[in-house]
């Protein structure tokens, strides 16, 4: 029961939340340096999701000498080359799994 | 392009991507299940909420007994990084009835918004995109949320496949990365994530975007 009502809640509150902008920029007059925010969203959070998974490990420290970094160097050439979502993750997972098995 | 096309592309363009997605949700589906809140609040979570950082830790919070308000404020808290996702997206929905919208608002996840906004850019296409690539990551989700509350499944540890939602985001960075301005949102959302990573709620997530858009910003300015 518990369970159900935080689940309504939640969903309400994140729809709120996804809906936002959608809705309402279109009631907004946002000053160019705004729009220029806006332009620098993708660059700035898909960093920040980026990042960590690549230089954090799991007991929270913080690593460079560690597969996965390696594995995301891989992945970021193919990416710069290819420009392709598919060759860019087969690359970075093909280069995890050998990293993995040589160290 | 025609819609119709224009959504197939979107499918094309997401069905690597949904690859990352199975294995958590599976995870959703099997947390759901051990904490005793059943298979159907496991489908809940992922129908209703369908955000899988959020579903994680409510049920999570859940299986604790944290109250009710502390379970809904910190998956709020998680989701809060949405709301740039809705605004930086918001000015291609523009001509879009208010019905399809919130279509679209409801499967605005991380993957939806990244693969079309930088899509976006280029050539301007918007609305039947997005939903090509929006859909199949929802029946995805929802389906590997079910297989996991019923079956248990969850895959082996030494397959990586989670490690393809990172790869995912970075075959987006690495060309979305065009001008100083956008080098210095990088590397400073990326260095404040990392920095923050131990903190609660996801919320060096959102303090690596926000900083990194204030840090580009500022590199605009004093070009």
């Amino acid at each position: 029961m518990n369970a159900w009502v935080a689940i309504a809640a939640i969903g309400v509150g994140t729809f709120a939340i996804r809906a936002s902008f959608i809705y309402l920029y279109e009631y907004l007059d946002l000053p160019p340096l705004a729009e220029r925010a806006l332009e620098l969203v993708p660059a700035a959070v898909l960093s920040a999701l980026v990042a960590p998974a690549v230089f954090v490990r799991d007991d929270g420290s913080v690593a460079v000498a560690d597969p996965r970094v390696g594995a995301a160097v891989v992945a970021a050439a193919v990416a710069w080359y290819s420009d392709d979502i598919l060759l860019t993750i087969v690359g970075g997972l093909a280069a995890l799994l050998a990293l993995r098995a040589a160290v | 392009m025609s819609r119709r096309s224009d959504f197939v592309a979107g499918v094309r363009t997401v069905a690597p991507v949904t690859v990352g997605i199975a294995p958590f949700g599976l995870v959703a589906g099997v947390a759901a299940v051990e904490a005793d809140l059943g298979v159907d609040a496991a489908m809940g979570f992922s129908t209703v909420v369908f955000a899988g950082a959020s579903q994680l830790a409510a049920i999570e919070l859940l299986a604790g007994d944290a109250s009710l308000p502390v379970v809904v404020a910190t998956a709020l808290v998680i989701n809060a990084r949405m709301l740039m996702y809705s605004a930086s997206i918001a000015p291609h929905f523009e001509g879009s009835s208010g019905r399809v919208r919130a279509l679209a608002a409801y499967l605005l996840t991380d993957q939806a918004y990244a693969l079309s906004v930088v899509r976006f850019r280029e050539d301007g296409t918007s609305m039947p995109y997005y939903l090509g690539v929006a859909s199949p990551l929802w029946v995805v989700w929802v389906c590997c949320t079910l297989v996991g509350a019923v079956v248990g499944a969850r895959l082996p540890a030494w397959l990586p496949l989670g490690f393809a939602v990172p790869l995912t985001f970075l075959a987006i960075l690495v060309p979305a990365v065009e001008d100083r301005p956008s080098v210095v949102a990088a590397v400073v959302g990326g260095a404040v994530a990392v920095v923050g990573a131990g903190l609660p709620f996801n919320l060096g997530l959102l303090g690596g975007g926000v900083s990194g858009i204030l840090a580009g910003l500022a590199a605009e300015v004093t070009e």
